[in-house]
C-alpha cells in the first residue's frame, strides 16, 4: 500500500463508463425489441451483452492494473469501501419491494380476496368460490390462472441450500484469515471451495426449478405464489451466479498472486457481496419455503 | 484565499480536446457542466410537452392533438422534468460544488461519475423514442398504475428499461456524493462545518440509494405481468393492483423529497449571501432536512387515500403527513430569520430564493390539505393536485435551481451575467407562474379532473387564464437560455468572491476555478469554514 500521505488518485479520462452505456443501451433495446417480437432483437442484445461483458473486463482490469501498481492510498480505499457498502444496500432495498410484496399478498390481498376485514362485498362480486389459504394453490379466477399440485417443501433441497450457502460463508471468511496470515495456498484452496459451493447452489436451485415446472405444475405463472416464489428466488440465484462468478475472478487473482495482507479490498468487496446473498436466502427460506 | 489559489495552479493535468474532453471526462467540474446542459436541454424538451397540453386546454373541446397523444405528453413531461431536469440539474449543482466546498481534489469515484452522467442520454433516447413505436409513447401517467399501464402497447418494455437505466444512474451517482462527504473532507471540515447545500446533498442521496431499487422492483412487475405471467396486480390471480401503488409510492412520496431537499440547500446557501448575515439557526436546519427525510418513508399511502384502504391506514398516514409540517416550518421559519434584520440586497438569486421561500410555502400549504384525508376525497385527481405539486416543483425546486444557476454561474464562468436582464428575467417568471398555476388551484376545488384533454365549459375562463400564463412562462425561459449563454461568451469580469457577502470554500477560488481544485486539501478552522 502506498503511503496515506500521497495524493487522491484521480484517474485519466477513460473511455470505458461511455462504452458501458452503449452496451447497456443496446441491451436494453434488444430486449424492448425482442417483447415487441421484432426479430432483431435478441441479436441488438447480444451485441450488447458482448460490448457490456468488454466493458468489464477492461473497466476492472484497468482497476486491477492500478491497484496492483499500488497507486491507490489508505483515502482511495476508504472510497471503494463505501462504494461497496452503499451498493449493497441499493441491493437490500431492491430486495425489500419483492418481500414487500410477498407480505402484501400473503397478509392482506389474499385473505380480502377471501372476504377478510371489510371486503366482504369484494368476496361475493368477484370469486365467491375462492377460499384463501397459504400457499394459494387453487387461483381465485380458475379459469385465468390454473392450479399447481405442490409447493417446494422447505426441509428437502431448500434446507440443503442453507446448509452450503452458510458453509460457503465460513469458507470464505477462513480464506480471508488465510489471505491476513499471507497463506496463498489456504487461501486460493478455501476460496476454490467457496465457488464451488457457490455454484453447487445455483445448480441445485436450476434442478429445483425443472422439478417445479415439469412435476409440480408450479410455474411463474401459478398466481402469487409461484409469481412471488420465482420472482423471490430467481433474483437470488442471479445474484448468487453474478457473486460466484466474482468469487471465480478473486479466486483466479489470487492464484496469480494479486493481493496483499493489508491490501485486498477486491476480495473484501466479494466477501461482503457474498454475505449479503447469503443473508438474503435466509430471508427467502425463512418466509418463502418455511413459513 | 490566495493560499487556496496557489493550490489550485498547482497541478494542470491536461486532457483531451473536443468532443473526447466531455465523452471521456473524469472531471466533477466538466461532469457538472454536463449535467448542467443536460437539464437544461431537457428543460426545453419537458416544456415544450407542457406547451402542446396547455395549447389543447386553452379552450374547451380537442383542438389540437388526439387523446392517447394528449396523455402521453402528461406522462412524458412529468418523466422528463423529473428524471431529465430536476435530478440531472441537482446533480450538476452537487458536481460542482461539493468537492469545492468540502476542499476535495474531485468526486471520490471519478469514473463512475462519468457513468453516471453519460446514462443519462442513452436512457432518455429509450424513452422519447416511445414516441415513435407502435400504439405511441407511454400515457398512463408517470406514477405508471396498472392495470391502465398495462395496457401501453410497443413502448411498455422502452419506458421500463428507461427507469431502471435512470435508476442506476441515480444510485451511482448517490454512492458517489456519500462516499465523497464522508471521505474526501478537508481537515477541519467536520459534519457540523459542511455548508448546508452539502447536507441536503448527503440526505438526499440516502433517500435515493433506499428508494430507487424499490421503484426498479415495482417496473419489474409490471414487465413480468405484461409479458410473463405473473400476478403481482392481478387480483385473478391473487395479486392485487393497490400493491403497485403502495411499492411506487414508497419510492415516489421520498423521490419528492429527493427533489426538493438539494433546493433547500441551495436558498440556504443564498439567503445569508445577500442578507449579509450566517444563516439562522444552521444546526436545527440539518436535523429539520434529517427528519423531513426520515419521515418521508412513513407517509407514501397519503396519494392514495381514496383508493381503499383501512381506516387507521387512512388515520396513520394523515397524521404521518402532518408531522412533516413541523421540520419543514422549523426550515421556512429559519429562512425568513435569516433575512430578518438582515443587510438585504435584490440580486437575481436573491430573488429567486425569496420568491422560493414564498411560493414554495404556498405549495406547501396546498400539500397539507391533501394530507386531510376527508379533504383529500374531494382533491383527489383534481387540478388541485396539479397547482399543489406545481408550485412545490416549479415554484419550488425550479426557482431554487434557476437562483442557483444565477449565484454561481459568474463562479464558474468567469463572468458576470447580465443583471438587467436576469432581473426581467425573475419578474416575467414569478408573475407568470403565478398567472399558470394558481387558476389551477380554483379548478381543482371546482372538480375539474387532471390528465383530461376536455373539460366542461365551466372551467373555460380559468383554463384559459393559465394557459396564456403557461405561453408567458415558456418564454420567458428563452430569455434564461440567452442570459446563460451570453454570460457563457462573456460578460463583466467576476472577482473571486463575486458577491461580498459569500462565504464558503468556492469563493477562495478564482473565478472561473482551475481545472483540478484542491488537489493538495486546505486546512479548515472555525474561522475560515463560514469565511
Amino acid at each position: 500500500m502506498s503511503t496515506s500521505t500521497s495524493s487522491y488518485y484521480l484517474p485519466e479520462p477513460s473511455h470505458w463508463p461511455i462504452l458501458g452505456s452503449i452496451g447497456l443501451f443496446s441491451v436494453f433495446a434488444g430486449a424492448a425489441l425482442w417483447l415487441n417480437k421484432a426479430g432483431v432483437g435478441p441479436m441488438v442484445m447480444g451485441i450488447g451483452l458482448t460490448i457490456f461483458v468488454y466493458m468489464l473486463f477492461g473497466w476492472f482490469g484497468t482497476v486491477i492494473r492500478e491497484s496492483e501498481a499500488g497507486i491507490f492510498n489508505k483515502q482511495v480505499d476508504i472510497s471503494f469501501r463505501w462504494g461497496m457498502f452503499w451498493f449493497i444496500v441499493s441491493e437490500v432495498m431492491f430486495f425489500a419491494a419483492f418481500f414487500g410484496a410477498l407480505f402484501y399478498a400473503r397478509v392482506l390481498a389474499v385473505p380480502w380476496l377471501g372476504g377478510a376485514g371489510s371486503e366482504f362485498s369484494t368476496h361475493q362480486f368477484l370469486w365467491p368460490e375462492f377460499s384463501p389459504s397459504w400457499p394459494m394453490s387453487v387461483m381465485p379466477d380458475p379459469s385465468t390462472f390454473s392450479a399447481y399440485k405442490e409447493v417446494i417443501p422447505a426441509f428437502g433441497v431448500p434446507a440443503l441450500n442453507t446448509a452450503i450457502l452458510l458453509s460457503s460463508g465460513g469458507t470464505v471468511t477462513i480464506a480471508h484469515w488465510a489471505l491476513k496470515r499471507n497463506n496463498r495456498s489456504a487461501l486460493c484452496w478455501w476460496l476454490f471451495a467457496t465457488l464451488s459451493l457457490g455454484f453447487l447452489f445455483v445448480g441445485l436451485q436450476a434442478m429445483e426449478y425443472a422439478h417445479a415446472y415439469s412435476e409440480l405444475g408450479l410455474t411463474l405463472k401459478s398466481g402469487i405464489y409461484g409469481t412471488t416464489f420465482f420472482m423471490l428466488t430467481g433474483f437470488h440465484g442471479l445474484h448468487v451466479t453474478i457473486g460466484a462468478t466474482m468469487l471465480t475472478v478473486i479466486w483466479l487473482r489470487s492464484v496469480s498472486g494479486h493481493f496483499k495482507p493489508d491490501h485486498h479490498f477486491g476480495f473484501e468487496a466479494v466477501a461482503w457481496y457474498w454475505h449479503f446473498v447469503d443473508v438474503v436466502w435466509l430471508g427467502l427460506f425463512v418466509f418463502v419455503y418455511w413459513l | 484565499m490566495s493560499e487556496a489559489v496557489m493550490h489550485g495552479h498547482e497541478h494542470h493535468d491536461h486532457h483531451p480536446t473536443g468532443w473526447k474532453r466531455w465523452l471521456f471526462t473524469t472531471n466533477h467540474k466538466d461532469i457538472g457542466t454536463l449535467y448542467m446542459l443536460f437539464s437544461l436541454v431537457m428543460f426545453f424538451v419537458g416544456g415544450a410537452m407542457a406547451m402542446v397540453i396547455r395549447a389543447e386546454l386553452l379552450h374547451p373541446g380537442l383542438q389540437y392533438v388526439d387523446t392517447q397523444f394528449f396523455n402521453s405528453m402528461t406522462t412524458l413531461h412529468a418523466l422528463v422534468m423529473i428524471f431529465g431536469v430536476v435530478m440531472p440539474g441537482t446533480v450538476g449543482f452537487a458536481n460542482w460544488l461539493i468537492p469545492m466546498m468540502i476542499g476535495a481534489p474531485d468526486m471520490a469515484l471519478p469514473r463512475m461519475n462519468n457513468w453516471s452522467f453519460w446514462i443519462l442520454p442513452f436512457a432518455f433516447t429509450l424513452l422519447l423514442v416511445t414516441l415513435f413505436v407502435p400504439g405511441g409513447g407511454p400515457a398512463g401517467g408517470w406514477t405508471m398504475y396498472p392495470p391502465l399501464m398495462l395496457q401501453t402497447g410497443d413502448a411498455m418494455p422502452f419506458v421500463i428499461f428507461a427507469v431502471h437505466f435512470l435508476g442506476a444512474s441515480s444510485i451511482m451517482g448517490s454512492i458517489n456524493i456519500i462516499a465523497t462527504i464522508f471521505n474526501m473532507r478537508a481537515p477541519g471540515m467536520s459534519f457540523m462545518r459542511l455548508p448546508l447545500f452539502v447536507w441536503t446533498w448527503l440526505i438526499t442521496s440516502f433517500l435515493l440509494i433506499a428508494t430507487i431499487p424499490v421503484l426498479a422492483g415495482a417496473v419489474t412487475m409490471l414487465l413480468t405481468d405484461k409479458y410473463f405471467g405473473t400476478s403481482f396486480f392481478n387480483a385473478a390471480g391473487g395479486g392485487d393492483p393497490v400493491l403497485f401503488q403502495h411499492v411506487f409510492w414508497f419510492f415516489g412520496h421520498p423521490e419528492v423529497y429527493i427533489l426538493i431537499l438539494p433546493a433547500f440547500g441551495i436558498v440556504s446557501q443564498i439567503l445569508p449571501t445577500f442578507s449579509r448575515k450566517p444563516l439562522f439557526g444552521y444546526e436545527s436546519m440539518v436535523y429539520a432536512t434529517a427528519s423531513i427525510a426520515f419521515l418521508s418513508f412513513f407517509v407514501w399511502a397519503h396519494h392514495m387515500f381514496t383508493v381503499g384502504m383501512p381506516l387507521a391506514g387512512e388515520l396513520f398516514f394523515m397524521y404521518a403527513t402532518m408531522s412533516i409540517a413541523v421540520p419543514t416550518g422549523v426550515k421556512v421559519f429559519n429562512w425568513v430569520s435569516t433575512m430578518w434584520r438582515g443587510s438585504l440586497t435584490f440580486e437575481t438569486p436573491m430573488l429567486f430564493a425569496i420568491s422560493f421561500v414564498v411560493l414554495f410555502s404556498i405549495g406547501g400549504f396546498s400539500g397539507l390539505m391533501l394530507g386531510i384525508t376527508p379533504a383529500d376525497f374531494q382533491y383527489h385527481d383534481t387540478y388541485f393536485v396539479v397547482a399543489h405539486f406545481h408550485y412545490v416543483l416549479v415554484t419550488g425546486a425550479i426557482f431554487a435551481m434557476m437562483a442557483g444557476v444565477y449565484y454561481w454561474l459568474p463562479k464558474w464562468t468567469g463572468h458576470m451575467y447580465d443583471e438587467t436582464l436576469g432581473q426581467w428575467h425573475f419578474w416575467l417568471s414569478t408573475i407568470s407562474v403565478n398567472v399558470l398555476f394558481f387558476p389551477q388551484h380554483f379548478l381543482g376545488l371546482a372538480g375539474m379532473p387532471r390528465r383530461i384533454p376536455d373539460y366542461a365549459v365551466q372551467f373555460a375562463e380559468w383554463n384559459f387564464i393559465s394557459s396564456i400564463g403557461g405561453f408567458v412562462f415558456g418564454l420567458s425561459q428563452l430569455l434564461f437560455l440567452y442570459i446563460i449563454v451570453k454570460c457563457i461568451r462573456g460578460g463583466e469580469k467576476a472577482t473571486d468572491r463575486v458577491w461580498e457577502g459569500a462565504h464558503g470554500l468556492e469563493w477562495t477560488l478564482s473565478s472561473p476555478p482551475p481545472y483540478h481544485t484542491f488537489v493538495t486539501p486546505p486546512q479548515v478552522t472555525d474561522a475560515t469554514a463560514h469565511s
